[in-house]
């Protein structure tokens, strides 16, 4: 049985975290940390990349395992260095959705391209809430930011719908209602061969709840509410794409043999 | 791979050749005249001894997967030209802080901005050095012949092992380009990083201020972070003496070590009045013009920087009470006067060449000569 | 299935009262006491009702609260 102390005492480097109360940041924390142990994997062999953002801090300083604190937006690009480089190692990426779709959009379009197999857990809250809640790719239209302070006057990106285009060998959305799909959804992207994608909604009360004047419950009910497996666009949850296919770093290891021989 | 013998190569794949000897197992790049060649004889060497290519999908990619094979405990290389390497900046920084060996080639072209692609200059030397935002220390390191491209590559790798920072290696479209004779020595010395076996190691630092690296996958629970961080990995933006202690060390590893770093090349200077200070691919018509000006019966000295960075200070503090002028023929009409008048105390004969071809012997024993009268 | 106990620790409890919340039973509520951060804790109101379905620790975004199996 996982409990609160199991769970300190084995995954968490300190605490309490500096996310904001009711910030679905720790929710998400827990929930890796669960799926790390429901797959018995050793720690040692499990490698958490992030960049620059409140989610970038989920595995950093908080997760006891390998982490590696990196730029904004290039999380993915590290990540794959250190996965071709080490293919022994798990690589968990998470990033939110400023960090993954606005400066690192190219990286995540083409690690999913390469299919290298990395697992990128990318929380959505629909804006850059560290720097103080300005408009992101995901923000929806008309919505206002403190950057888009009459309403956005782009359009959102359905981030999971371009990723499961561009080549990933798993992608699934989930919001932080849904714990336990979320948690068995990351021990599946975990243990896939090639690039795993999971795009988390996620409740920040401090910008996304003062715009859309809600707290951090109403959210969480929200998600209850809306957010179904028979939604439509963004309101659709559950697994895209759950497909076996070749993997870059295995494909490169091939090609070295057959090189050498 | 890459047997001791005789080569006639170009200077790219040269640098290709010495990151292989040194061990170099990981390369990341992406396509730009003139780096080209060497990022596709990686392509095709690596492989060969069990090692791993990339093409990314940008320079920013690049530089970001070979920090994270580096962290992954392998040798590491880019190579970029001057538009990558403007990309590469932030990430250099991020190497620098968190002291991750890593070795970037900048085959330097005429800038600004996208310039003569196929051209040499020599714009990037402040960059190589201050390109990155906040106080730090890089290496650099100035080959002026297919030899030097894979000589100082091979100490590119040693001395990012050794002081784990990153190391550039600034040369430029005319010596990556130039076809010349190669000798792969039967001996090299190769220097690996101290890897930490606990993670007590890890914030150990020895004399010359560097700490044995960890590796991922060794379950040390290794916390990497380009934020202000205290020895062990932890995030402290917020004490002004963690900041402090971290900057003053990332400088005070090479700056305390230089005597160690430093290298250059000297002729004629015991009596040199007239100081002839080049680098890189400018340095060959130098040379040539004070052996030129010495068989005229004037008194000049040939100095030439193969580690940019660290500048070799002392030395040229040494000369410069006997010398009466110094002349920096370069192709840049920055480059690296400013170090050098700093260094003298006073303005130095600058001859900038910036059409994108190289200064001739002709032209540096012109200004020589009317130096000398 | 009992519980023993339900414990919480209110030097990592932030008061968000999301364990309240997903609460099918209602064992839990809001103290009027406030912690050390000047933050409503949760109490347990009713230790009887609680089945050990541990939804409190799962959504707990600080590790702040155990149940304690009987």
């Amino acid at each position: 049985m996982i409990t609160a102390r199991y769970i300190k005492e084995n995954y968490v480097r300190r605490l309490p975290s500096a996310f904001c109360p009711g910030c679905g940041d720790g929710q998400i924390l827990n929930a890796i940390i669960r799926a790390i142990d429901h797959l018995k994997i050793d720690r040692k062999d499990i490698a958490a990349v992030s960049g620059i953002g409140c989610s970038a801090w989920i595995p950093s300083p908080y997760l006891r395992v390998d982490s590696l604190h990196t730029t904004h937006g290039r999380p993915i690009a590290f990540a794959t260095g250190l996965k071709v480089a080490n293919p022994r190692l798990k690589v968990i990426v998470v990033s939110g959705d400023g960090d993954a779709t606005g400066i690192g959009g190219n990286h995540l379009l083409h690690a999913a391209r390469s299919n290298v197999g990395i697992t990128v857990i990318m929380v959505n809250n629909g804006l850059y809430a560290m720097t103080g809640g300005q408009v992101a790719p995901t923000t929806p239209h008309e919505a206002k930011t403190t950057t888009t302070p009459y309403g956005n006057p782009a359009f959102s990106l359905d981030v999971s719908r371009v990723v499961a285009a561009a080549g990933a060998s798993y992608v699934a959305r989930w919001t932080t209602w849904h714990m336990n799909q979320l948690i068995r959804s990351i021990e599946k992207a975990i243990m896939k061969k090639g690039f795993s994608f999971i795009e988390v909604l996620s409740q920040c009360p401090t910008y996304e709840g003062r715009m859309l004047n809600m707290d951090h419950i109403e959210m969480l009910e929200w998600f209850r509410k809306n957010f179904r497996e028979d939604a439509e666009g963004i309101y659709k949850i559950g697994e895209f794409v759950d497909i076996e296919k070749p993997e870059l770093t295995e494909e490169l290891e091939k090609m070295i043999e057959r090189v050498r021989r | 791979m890459i047997n001791p013998g005789e080569y006639f190569v170009e200077g790219d794949v040269a640098a290709a050749y010495g990151a292989i000897r040194a061990g170099c197992l990981f390369f990341a790049g992406y396509p730009i005249t003139p780096a080209s060649e060497i990022t596709q004889a990686m392509a095709e060497l690596l492989p060969r001894v069990g090692g791993k290519f990339l093409q990314m999908e940008d320079e920013i990619a690049s530089i970001s997967a070979i920090i994270g094979a580096s962290w992954a405990g392998l040798k590491s290389m880019t190579a970029t030209s001057g538009p990558g390497f403007s990309l590469m900046q932030e990430n250099i920084g991020y190497a620098a802080m968190t002291e991750t060996p890593i070795v970037i080639i900048d085959v330097q072209r005429a800038g600004p901005a996208i310039g003569q692609a196929s051209r040499p200059a020599q714009g990037d030397v402040m960059q190589s050095r201050f390109g990155s935002h906040g106080d730090y220390e890089t290496i650099v390191l100035s080959p002026n012949s297919v030899q030097e491209m894979f000589d100082l590559t091979v100490k590119a790798f040693n001395l990012s092992e050794i002081y784990r920072v990153p190391v550039i290696i600034l040369s430029d479209a005319e010596v990556g380009h130039m076809m010349e004779r190669l000798v792969v020595p039967e001996r090299i010395e190769i220097v690996n990083r101290k890897i930490a076996s606990n993670f007590q190691e890890t914030m150990a630092y020895g004399e010359n201020l560097v700490s044995a690296m960890g590796r991922f996958g060794d379950g040390l629970e290794l916390m990497i972070t380009g934020s202000t961080h205290r020895p062990d990995g932890t995030r402290d933006t917020g004490t002004p003496e963690v900041q402090e202690n971290l900057v003053r060390r990332l400088v005070n590893k090479i700056e305390k070590n230089r005597s160690s770093i430093e290298e250059w090349e000297e002729l004629y200077t015991e009596d040199a009045e007239i100081l002839v200070i080049s680098h890189g691919a400018s340095s060959r018509p130098s040379k040539g013009a004070v052996i030129r000006a010495r068989k005229e019966g004037i008194r000049a000295g040939f100095l030439r920087p193969r580690v940019l960075w660290p500048s070799p200070e002392r030395r040229m503090i040494e000369l410069d009470s006997r010398v009466k002028r110094v002349i920096l023929p370069e192709m840049s009409l920055r480059g690296y006067r400013m170090e050098l008048e700093r260094i003298f105390h006073r303005k130095v004969d600058h001859l900038p060449k910036v059409g994108g071809v190289v200064p001739t012997v002709d032209e540096i024993f012109t200004k020589i000569r009317s130096a000398s009268l | 299935m009992k519980a023993k106990d339900i414990v919480i620790d209110r030097n990592l409890c932030k008061g968000c009262s999301i364990c309240v919340h997903v609460c099918p039973k209602k064992t839990l509520g809001i103290s009027r006491e406030v912690n050390e951060y000047g933050l409503f804790y949760p109490e347990v109101v009713d230790l009887g009702s609680c089945i050990v379905c541990r939804l409190c620790e799962l959504y707990c975004p600080d590790f702040a609260i155990e149940v304690v199996q009987e």
